[in-house]
């Protein structure tokens, strides 16, 4: 690699277009936000900068604590599930015959190229009382008293007096499927990483040596992936943290999360100053989370070292 | 004979480490194939049913692609995503290989904060993104009454600052095969700064430049939050759109567009793949 100072003409033309553009339009707006985060409403629109933790302050509140541990619980939840399904997947996967593996992984990533706010909306035409798991289910309750009728049990009403349709939207239950939607491919994918570089050869010693499969699974295969896994439960947790999206169109009144408190101060409420010390609260969080990764991975590679 | 012997195949003992031939696995995995797909699927299919009640299958019809396109709203709407993204997707490919270039061909202080500093918009939460470019644009008094197509500078805007750094790691990586020796040699040979740029490095990095133009496009078509905020009140783009249609109801007009959508990110990701895939091959070739 050159030093720069040997051709600073053509080092400047590349170097300052970008990062006049990332300046300008991403390092501004930001500060700005951060600037306000210490300032104060002072009218419609006008916000005095006096340096206040004021909107910190607020923020530690008992409703607006409350919606950050309920985020985070939300979040970790959802990890959890994912970690919980992603695990046999990425298993499956990789040891999927060489063919099968990349058609699967392929399978895995590819409603992450599929928007978001759709696949919200799929899972709400599904998921509503009049969609199509309720319509499965009342099909089934037809059937089954039908059955009842057919025994001579059909006057008792076991099943209730008529279908009740479960109540599956607008509800926490629904903003965690939702993220578990939206977060799986995060997870499967470290998962996937760090169970191929794993020595199978381990595993066979190990099963050969009288463990059984869950010894196994306990003793060597989850140590090994434990980068893996570090790196599936971060990068699974950030975004889900910050979401917007799933929990404003599936979630009900009480399943609000942080972003949907960032949003109503700068729309509805219109309260820009503690809306931006929300909003620098959760990019901390973020930041928190990444240098545990950066910090975690790092240990790994000195591991191997 | 094929299928005899494959028959024969199946019937072989599960070894110890065949655990994708475990029957619980296999649960698992087909469980977690249907939870991804299903609703989109039904989604898909429901776009062809012809009931409004977008529940029981009645038949094929494509009547709601054709109410989605003489829906003059969605169409407005797709027309205002279509050339943010275009504008959105030439000036982040400009910007990417300009910052790819730099960082492949040269040592500068402070290089690995740079590095991260450009990486930022993509790991920071979009809602932190979105609001501060609300922010921004009304700080600065930026107008909101200009005409089409400058009505749409503010959210083009915000969609180059986070799509770039997508497409400079693109093309980045893509750089990685590229022999130093042939951009100094041209240059002992007396070739300008610019000249070894256009005529050598552009078209080693092109299949770079077209992945990170296609992942820079599909970015832009799909972003909703950051649109949501950066939008003005006049200017409605298709996920905007659709955001507000699904608000309001569930209905087939709906489906019809997402699936159009979905149709669109799936082809252009398709080509970007196999872009890519071909990219590794030369490579390791």
């Amino acid at each position: 690699m050159e030093h720069w100072r040997k051709s600073a003409g053509a080092f400047w033309a590349g170097f300052l277009p970008p990062t006049l553009w990332l300046l300008a339009f991403f390092f501004v707006p930001l500060s700005l936000i951060w600037a306000f985060s210490f300032g104060e409403k002072s009218g419609i629109i006008d916000i005095d900068l006096v340096w206040t933790f004021e909107n910190y302050a607020r923020a530690l509140e008992p409703l607006y604590l409350g919606i950050f541990a309920k985020s985070l619980w939300m979040a970790t939840i959802t990890t959890f599930i994912c970690l919980l399904v992603g695990f046999p997947v990425a298993i499956g996967i990789v040891f999927a015959p060489p063919k099968m593996r990349m058609w699967l992984l392929l399978l895995v990533i590819l409603p992450f190229w599929t928007n978001l706010l759709i696949r919200t909306y799929a899972l709400i035409a599904v998921l509503r009382t009049r969609g199509h798991v309720n319509f499965a289910l009342e099909w089934m309750w037809d059937h089954a008293n039908s059955f009842l009728t057919l025994i001579g049990l059909g006057s008792f009403s076991l099943l209730g007096e008529r279908f009740e349709p479960l109540q599956m939207l607008y509800n926490n239950t629904a903003v965690v499927i939702g993220l578990v939607y939206v977060g799986l491919p995060f997870m499967v994918l470290p998962l996937y990483a760090a169970l191929d570089r794993l020595d199978r050869s381990y595993i066979e010693a190990s099963l050969d040596l009288g463990a059984g499969h869950i010894r196994t699974f306990w003793s060597v295969v989850v140590p090994l992936a434990l980068p893996g896994i570090a790196s599936g439960i971060v990068i699974t947790f950030i975004p889900t943290l910050g979401s917007f999206l799933t929990p404003d169109l599936l979630g009900g009144p009480d399943s609000q999360m942080i972003a949907n408190v960032i949003e109503r101060q700068f729309k509805s409420a219109n309260h820009w100053p503690f809306g931006s010390a929300l909003s620098f609260l959760l990019m901390y969080a973020t930041f928190f989370g990444l240098a545990v990764r950066a910090l975690m991975s790092r240990n790994e590679q000195r591991g191997i070292r | 004979m094929a299928l005899l012997s494959r028959l024969r195949a199946r019937r072989e003992p599960i070894g110890p480490l065949d655990y994708y031939r475990k029957l619980w696995l296999r649960l698992i995995m087909i469980g977690t194939l249907i939870f991804l797909y299903g609703p989109i699927s039904t989604l898909i299919a429901f776009s062809f049913n012809d009931s409004r009640r977008n529940i029981v299958w009645r038949g094929f019809t494509l009547k709601y692609y054709e109410k989605a396109l003489e829906n003059d709203e969605l169409i407005e709407a797709f027309t205002n995503s279509l050339t943010i993204a275009f504008f959105t997707t030439i000036v982040s490919v400009i910007l990417a290989a300009l910052a790819a270039y730099v960082l492949w061909r040269f040592r500068f202080p402070f290089k690995a904060a740079y590095e991260g500093a450009v990486a930022l918009p993509i790991v920071i939460p979009e809602i932190c993104m979105g609001v501060a470019m609300m922010a921004f644009f009304a700080r600065i008094g930026w107008p909101s009454d200009l005409p089409w197509p400058l009505s749409l500078s503010q959210i083009t805007i915000a969609h180059i600052a986070f799509s770039f750094p997508f497409a400079a790691i693109v093309i980045r990586a893509r750089l990685e095969s590229f022999n130093r020796e042939l951009g100094e040699s041209a240059r002992d040979l007396g070739a300008s700064e610019a000249r070894v740029f256009w005529d050598i490095v552009v078209p080693h990095m092109k299949p770079g430049l077209i992945a990170g133009a296609l992942l820079s496009f599909t970015l832009s078509l799909d972003d909703f939050v950051i649109t949501f905020f950066t939008a003005g009140p006049n200017t409605v783009t298709f996920p905007v759109k659709v955001y507000s249609m699904v608000r309001f109801s569930v209905t087939p007009e709906v489906n019809a567009a997402s699936t159009i959508l979905i149709g669109l990110t799936l082809v252009l990701t398709a080509i970007a793949l196999r872009l890519q895939n071909r990219n590794n091959m030369n490579m390791q070739a």
